[in-house]
């Protein structure tokens, strides 16, 4: 299990072991003999890159479902229609497109105003679906061009391969935010207040062990546990989706480093007190359930209104997860990340500081 | 004699292993509950100590303040000549505790949680030194959660006694415990003795104190109602035996009364069809005692006597079964 077995059994039959290495040890085993710990932290992540990767594909050539309302000329409109390879186009009466429009499964509905003019076409849509006005061009386009309209000029297209922009970049990054959150979570402050259930806590108390060397174990068994899941996320993304990091792999390192402290200070903050499971459980909840959604780990913080954004870059969640993206997506250097920086070593220290002082350790 | 005053632990010490005076704790609250009302005892260096007593007694309250657990709301703890709150590390590398319910690390084998509370005392038994004594060597590798409540009881001694303590705290070490695991726990108990260990207990078995402990304290909400040897504060009551008998109908008080006179009767007291009498000499008591039931055409249906134990102590001391309220 432990590098240099023999060395360390020399060592340890010489002079007793450390506590800070005694204590990180034992967490450490406890941890991957927990197998379903090691799914949560280590493969659900990845399955959600899995997942997320191939529904959220750049899709090479996409159809799209648009429907072409019963009447005189639905029959011809139809037949424009279907020359184009992106369009699906199915004829409908207009209580079951309104229906389909409503339930998403259709974008597009279009329509004659006058059953005497072909000509008097209605497209009915909702603007703010994503793809609608898409679908919308290029059913215009597809019907101008059927009924006489004449291109100015005929453009080639070249296509843009490189890796980079696909939703998995995106996304890796979240997720590696989202990991470093749960970890603290529950690798520091879950922990916790089950060792103060246990009343294993209050035992350690009763010992000379060090708090301090309590607390520095809890944060580096946190980082070892960091490194496969950091590492896995990132070689997985690679292998099956061709996934690249574009900047430094040593600012990486250090803003995961930072990501972590943040976290574990906040979980500290967490186990402080709470004296039950329920209360801890109620906890995390309160302060992970809204950075899920609020930080941007899964679709840019950017769609929330503007006047948001600055509260938004404030949470604890944000920071790591820009900064990465910043690294990671765009290539930025470690030093453009400093406002982000900032902003987590004050979630840092600010936690850190309040656990000292409410902390719970006898009981 | 110069051998008789070395064997005496008051003159071999000096100073006392625990000394509490006046110990008050006040749990905030409405109404604020009193949990210990003023303690008072000392223990000697190699002494074994019982606090006994019923559940609510303050019998944890008091070993957890002793232990640096708790804050007495006031009162003075020393613990091996030195006060809590000043140097805590250099008491705490001389006790060894066991708490009254820990549940440790499900996942950990014997030998790691051993090895794990070794690293924390700067002397000490080596963790296998600690796992044979408590008879746990072949558990060695097995995980906290796989053994059997005896087992993890005595894990909870290893895990006290490997930092090689002056003085070892045990708080109820065999509750709930068969009586096989039990005497086991005991055994491990007087080895410390044997070893010139101090050790303070607490326990709700009467027997337990009068096997292990040189003296004891039983407690009774939150105070101490006496204190001494056990064969002393059973010798106090002045008779050292016990009738107990059960009848086929409830007795009359004309029938107590009788049997209250009989020679050598100190007390008989009776709840329904059962009966309890402390008698000096069970041969002038019980021939008596089956003349009259029978006279009185009562059935018996059950006789016995025995020694007067600690339990009989406190209920002679409470009016209340100690039994009754575990």
């Amino acid at each position: 299990m432990c590098l240099l077995p023999k060395q360390v059994a020399i060592w340890r039959r010489k002079c007793k072991l450390h506590p800070i290495y005694s204590i990180t040890l034992t967490r450490l085993k406890e941890f991957i003999r927990r197998p379903e710990a090691v799914f949560w932290v280590y493969f659900f992540p990845i399955l959600m890159v899995l997942v997320l990767g191939i529904a959220f594909r750049n899709q090479t050539q996409e159809v799209f479902p648009v429907d072409v309302i019963e009447g005189p000329h639905a029959a011809q409109m139809k037949q424009h229609l279907v020359q184009s390879a992106q369009i699906n186009a199915t004829i409908i009466d207009r209580e079951s497109s309104r229906k389909r429009l409503r339930t998403g499964k259709t974008t597009l509905a279009i329509s004659a105003r006058d059953p005497a003019d072909q000509r008097s076409i209605d497209y009915l849509l909702d603007p703010q679906r994503p793809g609608a006005l898409q679908v919308r061009n290029l059913v215009d386009d597809r019907l101008q061009t059927a009924f006489g309209r004449t291109d100015a000029f005929t453009a080639t297209q070249t296509e843009f391969d490189e890796p980079g922009g696909t939703f998995v970049d995106f996304l890796v990054p979240g997720l590696l935010g989202i990991g470093l959150m749960g970890g603290g979570m529950w690798g520091v402050g879950f922990a916790i207040v089950d060792m103060r259930i246990r009343k294993l806590l209050k035992r350690y108390m009763a010992t000379p062990m060090r708090r301090s060397d309590f607390l520095i174990s809890m944060l580096i068994s946190r980082l070892v546990f960091m490194v496969p899941q950091v590492l896995l996320l990132i070689a997985f993304s690679y292998f099956l989706f061709d996934y690249r990091v574009y900047g430094s792999l040593l600012a990486v390192t250090v803003l995961v480093f930072v990501g972590a402290m943040e976290f574990a200070a906040i979980g500290l903050v967490v186990g402080s007190r709470a004296q039950t499971l329920e209360t801890a459980s109620g906890l995390m909840n309160l302060v992970m359930l809204p950075m899920w959604t609020l930080c941007g780990a899964f679709f840019s913080y950017e769609r929330f209104p503007e006047f948001f954004h600055p509260v938004i870059r404030l949470l604890p969640l944000t920071p790591i997860i820009d900064s990465l993206r910043g690294v990671m997506m765009e290539g930025e250097s470690l030093l453009q990340q400093w406002p982000e920086m900032l902003v987590m070593v004050a979630w840092t220290v600010i936690p850190f500081t309040v656990a000292m002082v409410i902390f719970r350790w006898r009981d | 004699m110069p051998a008789t005053v070395s064997s005496d632990p008051i003159a071999r010490t000096g100073s006392p292993a625990i000394k509490c005076e006046g110990l008050i704790k006040t749990y905030p609250g409405k109404p604020p509950v009193e949990a210990v009302r003023g303690i008072s005892f000392e223990v000697q260096q190699g002494e074994c100590y019982g606090v006994l007593g019923p559940n609510g007694a303050g019998k944890t309250t008091t070993i957890e303040i002793l232990e640096g657990l708790l804050d007495a709301t006031s009162g003075s703890a020393e613990v091996l000549g030195m006060r809590w709150g000043s140097n805590d590390a250099s008491i705490q590398h001389r006790i060894g505790v066991s708490l009254q319910e820990t549940r440790l690390s499900d996942r950990l084998t014997v030998g790691e949680i051993v090895s794990l509370f070794r690293s924390f005392y700067a002397k000490g038994i080596t963790p296998e030194e600690a796992l044979r004594r408590t008879s746990l060597t072949e558990k060695k590798n097995a995980w906290f959660k796989t053994l059997s409540g005896g087992q993890k009881q005595r894990l909870a001694v290893a895990t006290a006694l490997v930092g090689d303590p002056d003085l070892i705290f045990l708080d109820e070490p065999t509750t709930g415990l068969d009586p096989g695991s039990r005497r086991e726990l005991w055994d491990i108990v007087k080895s410390f003795g044997a070893a010139g260990k101090t050790v303070l207990l607490t326990t709700h078995y009467m027997e337990e104190a009068e096997q292990l402990c040189d003296r004891v304290a039983i407690f009774d909400a939150g105070k101490i109602i006496c204190e001494g040897p056990p064969r002393e504060l059973i010798r106090a009551l002045g008779s050292e035996h016990v009738v107990e008998f059960s009848t086929d109908r409830p007795i009359e008080q004309s029938v107590i009364d009788q049997l209250n006179k009989i020679p050598s009767v100190d007390q008989v007291s009776s709840t329904q069809a059962d009966c309890r009498m402390s008698i000096g000499q069970p041969h002038i008591v019980l021939p008596e005692l089956i003349r009259q039931l029978t006279d009185q055409n009562y059935g018996l249906t059950e006789l016995a006597t025995r020694s007067a134990s600690l339990e009989d102590v406190f209920v002679a001391k409470t009016g209340r079964h100690l039994a009754e309220e575990v």
